[in-house]
């Protein structure tokens, strides 16, 4: 195994660690007028990843920036083909990070169901296009023998994005609601877990028609096995999402996206992408890569400095582990997060 | 326009913007981890509520700094693919850096900073702000890195068959002489910017309620601000120079068409304003200082400094033929505007410092608006200094290695550009304007209180942060 295909794996980790970390964020964002029915209960959701979603969203720059380092014909393909579901999504992620940011700082209630609802379509448009982009990733673009893209936006949909995206979709709220039944309490954690029950089966479908689609194309024994565990986690939330606690659900779900990101990525090497064209034009590990100098400093840099920012932010979390209700104490404490309405004066 | 304009045009409004928030983010960061250093130090509750007061105006530049960086990254690849292609294997690593050692720094410890202060005792949550605050300097190095490459680049060999840029040494590109004088003057300007927006905020609440209780308190932060901008401003003024002589050495054109220095001088003058013709066949008026721009650029007062007519002589020779001139009227006005505005800040606040000495008072409203005013000045002195700095290397992408026009995508219409410019310029511009008002309507609103009233719901919920 050369260094550039320690690369592929560094990335897919990357990506993978977005889609766990976002990917619940996202959910919570969706699910925000489902389960909040009052504006305090809708407080109360946003505080469970108000202090948090912005280091999850570091891991898509990194995933971004290391991509563009390690295999910068793969960065530079992907990101001018896919170029309007992208800007659509960085639409939505700056809506999102403003009305995180902002819909605490008006007094009427007007103001903050406007950002709420930017902050609810901020969360879905990029839950549905990632899977999007990805679903085209896995299914190919139609490459020329310089991989470029001689396609149009029209290529862009097909089966595959559209599974792909109800995938990352119903993935996405699962693990949300199940993140909730974690970090909340009260009534917002029973409607939370409910959720969760119809959720699960819908994840189930598109899921398994991704799996089966990455195993019929591109299928190996890792695959085989990837795809099983993310099949049989869903299948574990569902079942046992009444009787298992909390944390054992937001575990299965976590799993399950882990899992659906591992298949995709084992399915598509060697390949970053194909091209639908001649698998002659495929972009490859080993024909997209940097030079061996550019990926051994990239791999001490990661080496040492992955490892620091997970434990970090595991740390991070564990200073918010306090369960979060609309009312009752930890409310009380939570909603006064702001400086001038606590702090040991 | 074609793609290219486009894609330029884009590059640039999208870039400035981010600049409006990235200085402020990284001198109002040092500035709240100020204020909170003395609380925590003294235990004095006005330094706890002056913390607060600048953390909610900081929190909102944050945030418009974080969003609009993001567009950043993605625009390499989508609208300058065919450059990302050639320069990925060295330009990539700073940028992935930047994200593994800063970003997630500054994104992780600032919700925490935001969300800690009820869970974390008060020199853990002193030392959240701290590693932003860190983060942001360890951001803009990486990125000024990269950037400087650009610029003059170093490090590197290239792969013709390949097609590509290839790394050969990282130390020299993190230590090229100017990544780090940029940092240096970049940094030195991003604090100017925090100075004076400390003092002209300050300023304004002075000016509006100069007989509330909390007076004393933003007579001290404007003071403190004033010294900071004053500070910042040396520092600004005395890197620049390095600068330029730095620039006249690897990018001679670019400090020939900041002067408008068409022929070769020795001993070149310092052109203070010149009116004449584009082309500069002809002047028409102007006022210079002899042997300044020698100084400037060489470092002695009889120095020589080439002209813009015999250094496209020289590149046609080195690099073939083209035309190698950056737009001249442009380089030559965004230079002036940069040292200006940022000079005539730095005045604001050295009078400021002067008007209030031991203790006085200034009389008349006038200085107060003046502060105010100096809120703008460093931020387009920054704008004005960037539009110089890329554009005084045109037509280079990469400084003799690539064209701009090699640069952009080869499979995106100008259709899509045009789409994402308009998306981007109307998105920014809605964001221009909640940011202005939330940033005027919290700086309208004083200090916090000491402690509010848990029950009222209405002030907890405009004070969140
Ligand atoms: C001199 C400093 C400097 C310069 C030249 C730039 N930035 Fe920036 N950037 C920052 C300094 C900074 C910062 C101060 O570190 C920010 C502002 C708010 C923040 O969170 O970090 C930031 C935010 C920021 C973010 C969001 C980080 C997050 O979510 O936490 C990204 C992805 C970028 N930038 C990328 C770029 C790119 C690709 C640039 C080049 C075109 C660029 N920035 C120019
Ligand atoms: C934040 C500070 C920066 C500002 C304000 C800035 C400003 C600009 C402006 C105004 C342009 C447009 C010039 C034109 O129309 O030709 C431009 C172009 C460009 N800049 Fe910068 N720049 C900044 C930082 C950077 C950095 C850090 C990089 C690289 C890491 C970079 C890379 C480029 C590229 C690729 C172009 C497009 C080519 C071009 O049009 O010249 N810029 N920048
Ligand atoms: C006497 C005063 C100043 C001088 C001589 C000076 C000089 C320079 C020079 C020569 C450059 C171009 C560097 C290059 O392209 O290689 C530059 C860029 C820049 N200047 Fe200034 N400058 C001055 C004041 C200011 C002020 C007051 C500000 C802002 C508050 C500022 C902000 C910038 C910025 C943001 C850049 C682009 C980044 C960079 O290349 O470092 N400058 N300046």
């Amino acid at each position: 195994m050369g260094l550039a295909d320690v690369w592929f794996v560094a990335i897919a980790v990357l990506w993978t660690g977005y889609f766990f970390l976002e990917g619940f964020d996202f959910g919570v964002g969706v699910l925000l007028p489902v389960l909040g029915r009052t504006e305090e209960e809708r407080g109360a959701l946003i505080d469970t990843i108000g202090g948090v979603w912005d280091g999850n969203e570091v891991w898509l720059i990194v995933a971004a920036g290391a991509t563009f380092a390690a295999f910068p014909l793969w960065y530079a393909t992907l990101f001018s083909s896919l170029y309007v579901p992208l800007l659509v999504i960085l639409v939505a992620l700056i809506v999102r990070g403003v009305a995180f940011e902002f819909r605490g700082r008006g007094q009427t209630a007007r103001w903050r169901a406007t950002w709420d609802a930017l902050l609810v379509v901020g969360s879905l448009v990029p839950a549905v296009l990632w899977g999007v982009v990805f679903g085209n990733v896995a299914r190919g673009l139609p490459l020329d023998a310089e991989h470029l893209d001689r396609g149009g936006l029209g290529e862009l949909l097909n089966r595959p994005a559209l599974v792909g995206g109800l995938t990352t979709l119903t993935l996405f709220l699962l693990h949300g609601a199940l993140f909730l039944r974690l970090r909340t309490e009260g009534e917002l954690r029973v409607r939370a877990r409910r959720a969760a029950t119809w959720i699960a089966p819908l994840a189930l479908l598109p899921t398994v028609v991704f799996v089966v689609r990455a195993q019929a194309q591109q299928g190996n024994t890792a695959t085989t096995a990837t795809g099983l565990v993310a099949v049989l986690c869903l299948l574990g939330a569902w079942a046992l999402n009444r009787t298992r606690t909390a944390a054992a659900g937001f575990a299965f779900s976590g799993t399950a996206v882990v899992a659906a990101t591992a298949t995709l990525f084992l399915a598509l090497y060697p390949a970053v992408l194909p091209s639908t064209l001649d698998p002659a034009f495929d972009l490859t590990v080993h024909n997209a890569s940097s030079t061996g100098y550019t990926l051994t400093i990239m791999t001490w840099a990661a080496g040492i400095f992955l490892p620091i920012v997970v434990a970090y932010q595991i740390w991070t979390y564990r200073v918010f582990a306090r369960r979060i209700g609309a009312t009752g104490p930890s409310r009380e404490h939570g909603a006064v997060h702001s400086p001038a309405g606590s702090g040991p004066a | 326009m074609d793609q290219l304009d486009l894609a330029r045009w884009q590059f640039g409004i999208t870039t400035v913007y981010h600049f409006f928030f990235v200085p402020l983010t990284i001198g109002m960061a040092w500035v709240v981890a100020g204020f909170e250093t003395a609380w925590v130090r003294t235990g004095n509750p006005v330094h706890r509520r002056l913390t607060m007061f600048f953390g909610r105006l900081f929190m909102i530049v944050f945030v418009l700094g974080t969003v609009t960086g993001i567009v950043q990254e993605f625009q390499f690849g989508m609208n300058w693919s065919a450059y990302s292609r050639f320069v990925g294997d060295v330009f990539g690593p700073p940028l992935a850096f930047e994200g593994l050692l800063a970003f997630f720094l500054e994104a992780t410890f600032i919700g925490l900073w935001i969300f800690g202060w009820d869970r974390l005792g008060p020199r853990l949550h002193l030392a959240t702000i701290y590693l932003v605050a860190v983060g942001s300097l360890v951001s803009a190095f990486f990125i000024l890195a990269a950037n400087s490459w650009m610029q003059h680049p170093v490090g590197f060999v290239v792969d013709r068959e390949e097609g590509r840029a290839e790394l050969t040494d990282l130390g020299a590109v993190l230590t090229n002489s100017t990544t780090l004088v940029a940092v240096y003057h970049t940094l030195s300007a991003a604090f100017l910017t925090a100075g004076a927006f400390v003092l002209g905020v300050s300023a304004w609440q002075l000016w509006r309620r100069g007989d509330s209780p909390d007076a004393p308190s933003f007579r001290r932060a404007a003071r403190a601000g004033m010294w900071m901008s004053l500070a910042a401003g040396v520092a600004v003024l005395s890197s620049g120079h390095v600068q330029g002589v730095i620039m006249t050495q690897q990018q001679p054109m670019k400090i020939a068409a900041a002067e408008a220095l068409y022929h070769t001088e020795q001993p070149a003058a310092f052109s203070l304003i010149t009116i004449g013709t584009l082309d500069g066949s002809r002047e028409i008026w102007s006022v210079k200082v002899p042997g300044l721009l020698s100084f400037l650029a060489t470092g002695s007062f009889d120095g020589r400094v080439e002209g813009i007519y015999d250094l496209q002589d020289r590149y046609v020779q080195q690099f073939g033929p083209g035309d190698y001139r950056p737009v001249v009227p442009l380089t030559y006005w965004t230079y002036r505007l940069m040292i200006g505005c940022g000079a005539l800040a730095v005045a604001i606040a050295a009078t400021g410092l002067w008007l209030t000495r031991r203790g006085r008072q200034p009389a008349s409203p006038w200085f107060h608006r003046a502060a105010v005013t100096a809120i703008g000045l460093p931020l387009l002195a920054n704008s004005f200094g960037w539009i110089f700095t890329e554009m005084g290397r045109q037509p280079w992408v990469v400084w003799g290695q690539m064209r701009t026009a090699a640069g952009v995508s080869p499979t995106v219409g100008a259709g899509t550009v045009l789409t994402s410019m308009i998306v981007f310029t109307l998105l920014y511009g809605a964001l221009a304007v909640v940011g202005v008002l939330l940033l005027r309507r919290h700086a309208a609103a004083g200090l916090p209180a000491e402690e509010p009233d848990p029950e009222d719901r209405e002030q907890r919920a405009t004070v969140a942060y």
